[in-house]
């Protein structure tokens, strides 16, 4: 069946341009002001934008271990919803994905779903920060960013041989960034409101002193780092420096760090508890200047799905995280400001972690197709239309993730996701699941 | 704002008025505790649920002692005996609870804003924090200057509702140790400063929260001097492993630099007061004489945690709401 995307403002890499779209068979077949319209589904989509489809870096999708928070299939309707068409599987599950088996298992979920599911590998055996995951049997299945997401690698010998290691494999390793001995059991941002509410702090340092850390072990081994959801105006700084000078390295921010301060933790609400944690204005006011430079390469999600009676724990029992996926673009959009790009939106969301996590070509061997494209005939059929002008509100009660730890409850979003088109198959379209 | 009608999770945004609206309340049940029959039926029929997440002695005879004296029905959860180390969420534990039909709830919880969250879960229930984590302890911090303004004005052979906040306006108040991880000692920072004292802390670097500068007092460099410049010294209780290396190299070492030993204990001056909340290390922050000498109040202190927490029963749960 052919689908037609008629009216919309298709948004390429530098320049947009007013034009229908025709997807069949995968890709995209045909584009211009008269595309053939015989036996194709045709979709109006006129004000809005059309653009490549949504790449998330940064994906908590629970499997296998926690699927009664979130599963590989019910995080990628989620995904869809939020107009994503690849997804990142952390390797934070129980058990982490440090082997062929686990990655292989991952991988063999996420083909069933209609999004492209790519896969980070733990960089360490469990986790566990002490000896090296088998890097290399992974990177021949496909896996392309290697990370021990959820806390990062703490021992600086350990990460300088990951980065030796990894270096000739092609492959990229994602820190996060938390010095955990400075960070010291914390549970919020360290300041004022932490001392006030009895609340061990997080301080910022513990973040930029392991960006620092990690900057100079690339500098020392010619590795590649991405830096996971950075939170503060001096690692975002210290980023933006290592690029000047030539590192090889990449960043993402994620929108509850400039949408949120710390303030949403003054009455112990533990949907706002994440690592790292809520910053105050000044970090967040940082996040929202840089997503108009080079600084940043992505806008991740983080998205944390947890079982609801473990949010309901007292908040420094709580586990932290939240979700993420069906409001990263919106929210985006909204930090944007006044008279968005809609070049920086898709650079952020889609075409700059595409480049991060090597998505941008098609890989056969894993059956991922080609994302973060500039949607030319012939390239991939991953798409999706937002529209810039919707409103509306965003609700706990009707997410597509089987988890409902949204931050996001009640809040009124600017733009909507209307269609999401992974792989040539309509998956989401007047923004319901299809 | 008062708390007639609210809950009582912290101290901080109080106003003066709200505060000796508690003192004065407080003052009326002193007399009650000196009755042969110590009961007024001011909570007849009510029923407050009296829940100890954490092990305390005092604070919860205390509050149920203050509760039956009201004349309410006292429930009383033991965190032993119940199903909470079963694994069962504060949530539900506090929803079987409410199904007995609760006026109130005395909660003691190690993490901070326990409370808080309950007071979500049951905003139909009055919510009185006995302690949460390293956040409050309301009824501490009103005890401490309950106390002291009581002691201060029968100085001046008054009572203390007589005083009103006057015996507060610039008086010197050094609070002593651990203050980072110290419910008690943010209560009586609230209390003491919104009723008009200056205060000032004394603590190693590591006991002090990292902000610090934003709160209302100010840092003393020199704890020695600071004794002679105190109306009243407020010790605070060091937990054993703060002082095993990773905060203080060890509990000796903070007794020579924060403890009131004799020798310090010399410097004050006579009429200078000695609070600490209980329960004691004797020969840690505080010397086991010094603890005994006749200006330190921990045993009046103890007396007046019946009387504060009828007032703050009697407040919250019986006295209707302000329009305001």
């Amino acid at each position: 069946m052919k689908i037609v995307l008629r009216g919309g403002l298709v948004i390429g890499p530098t320049t947009s341009a007013l034009t229908d779209i025709a997807i069949r068979d995968g890709v995209i077949v045909e584009r211009g002001t008269s595309v053939d319209l015989t036996n194709a589904q045709v979709i109006d989509v006129s004000g809005c934008w059309v653009g490549p489809g949504l790449v998330d870096l940064h994906t908590h999708l629970r499997e296998p271990g926690r699927e009664d928070a979130e599963d590989v299939a019910s995080g990628a309707r989620a995904g869809a919803m939020g107009g994503y068409t690849a997804l990142t599987a952390m390797p934070n599950t129980e058990p982490a994905l440090d082997s062929v088996a686990l990655v292989s298992f991952v991988l063999a979920q996420g083909a069933k779903t209609p999004l492209d599911v790519a896969v980070a590998g733990a960089i360490t055996v469990g986790r566990r920060g002490e000896l090296l995951a088998p890097m290399a049997e992974m990177a021949a299945l496909g896996v392309r960013i290697f990370t021990d997401d959820g806390t990062g690698v703490q021992n600086p010998l350990v990460m300088r041989r990951a980065l030796e290691y990894a270096k000739p494999l092609g492959v990229r390793l994602a820190q996060h960034c938390e010095d955990e001995a400075l960070a010291a059991g914390g549970v919020m941002n360290e300041g004022a409101l932490s001392a006030a509410l009895g609340l061990v702090g997080r301080p910022a340092l513990a973040e930029e002193l392991m960006v620092l850390r990690d900057i100079e072990l690339v500098r020392l081994t010619g590795g590649r780092m991405h830096f996971l959801h950075l939170s503060t105006g001096r690692s975002i700084a210290l980023v933006a420096a290592a690029k000047a000078e030539g590192l090889d390295v990449t960043c993402e921010v994620m929108p509850h760090h400039f949408i949120f301060t710390e303030e949403r933790c003054g009455h112990y609400d533990a949907q706002f508890k994440v690592h790292p944690p809520l910053r105050g204005e000044l970090d967040r006011d940082a996040l929202r200047v840089a997503l108009h430079t080079s600084a940043i390469d992505a806008v991740a999600t983080d998205h944390a799905p947890h079982a609801p009676q473990l949010k309901e724990l007292p908040f420094d029992e709580a586990p932290a995280g939240m979700l993420g996926l069906e409001h990263a673009a919106s929210l985006t959009y909204e930090a944007l400001g006044e008279d968005p790009s809609p070049q920086q939106f898709f650079e952020l969301l889609s075409r700059g972690p595409a480049r991060v996590g090597q998505l941008r070509e098609h890989d056969r061997r894993v059956g991922l197709s080609a994302h973060g494209g500039d949607l030319s005939v012939g390239s991939d059929a991953n798409v999706v239309v937002f529209d810039p002008a919707a409103r509306w509100i965003a609700s706990k009660e009707n997410l597509a993730s089987r988890a409902t730890n949204t931050p996001y409850d009640a809040r009124a979003m600017l733009g909507k996701v209307r269609v999401t088109i992974a792989k040539g198959r309509l998956v989401v379209n007047e923004g319901v699941l299809q | 704002m008062s708390i007639r009608g609210s809950n009582l999770l912290t101290l901080g945004g109080l106003s003066r008025e709200a505060l000796l609206e508690i003192l004065d309340t407080a003052e009326s049940f002193v007399e009650v505790n000196q009755r042969t029959v110590k009961k007024v039926p001011a909570l007849k029929g009510r029923v407050v649920a009296s829940l100890f997440f954490e092990e305390s002695t005092r604070t919860r005879l205390s509050f149920e002692t203050a509760a039956k004296r009201l004349g309410a029905d006292v429930v009383s959860l033991a965190v032993a005996s119940s199903s909470v180390k079963k694994g069962e969420s504060l949530r539900d534990t506090i929803a079987t609870i409410d199904a007995l039909g609760l006026d109130a709830v005395v909660l003691r919880h190690r993490s901070s804003g326990a409370a808080e969250q309950v007071s979500r879960y049951v905003p139909h229930v009055r919510v009185i924090n006995a302690g949460d984590g390293m956040h409050q302890h309301p009824t501490q911090g009103l005890l401490d200057a309950f106390t002291v303004r009581q002691v201060l004005a029968a100085r001046r052979g008054l009572s203390g509702s007589e005083t009103g906040s006057s015996l507060f306006e610039g008086l010197r108040v050094l609070i002593v140790g651990d203050i980072r991880h110290s419910r008690v000692a943010r209560s009586d920072i609230a209390a003491y400063a919104t009723l008009g004292a200056q205060v000032r802390v004394a603590a190693p670097g590591t006991l002090l929260p990292s902000d610090i500068s934003n709160w209302p007092v100010e840092v003393v460099d020199n704890f020695d001097e600071a004794l002679e410049w105190a109306d009243v010294v407020g010790l605070l209780r060091l937990q054993q492993e703060r002082g095993t290396g990773a905060f203080v190299p060890s509990l000796e070492e903070f007794t020579f630099t924060y403890g009131l030993t004799q020798e310090r204990a010399a410097r004050l001056r006579p009429e200078t007061l000695i609070t600490h909340p209980g329960p004691m290390n004797r020969g840690v922050e505080v010397d086991s004489a010094v603890a005994d000498l006749p200006s330190a109040l921990i045993s009046q202190q103890v007396s007046n945690g019946v009387p504060i927490r009828m007032a703050v029963l009697y407040l919250t749960v019986a006295a209707p709401k302000e329009n305001s």
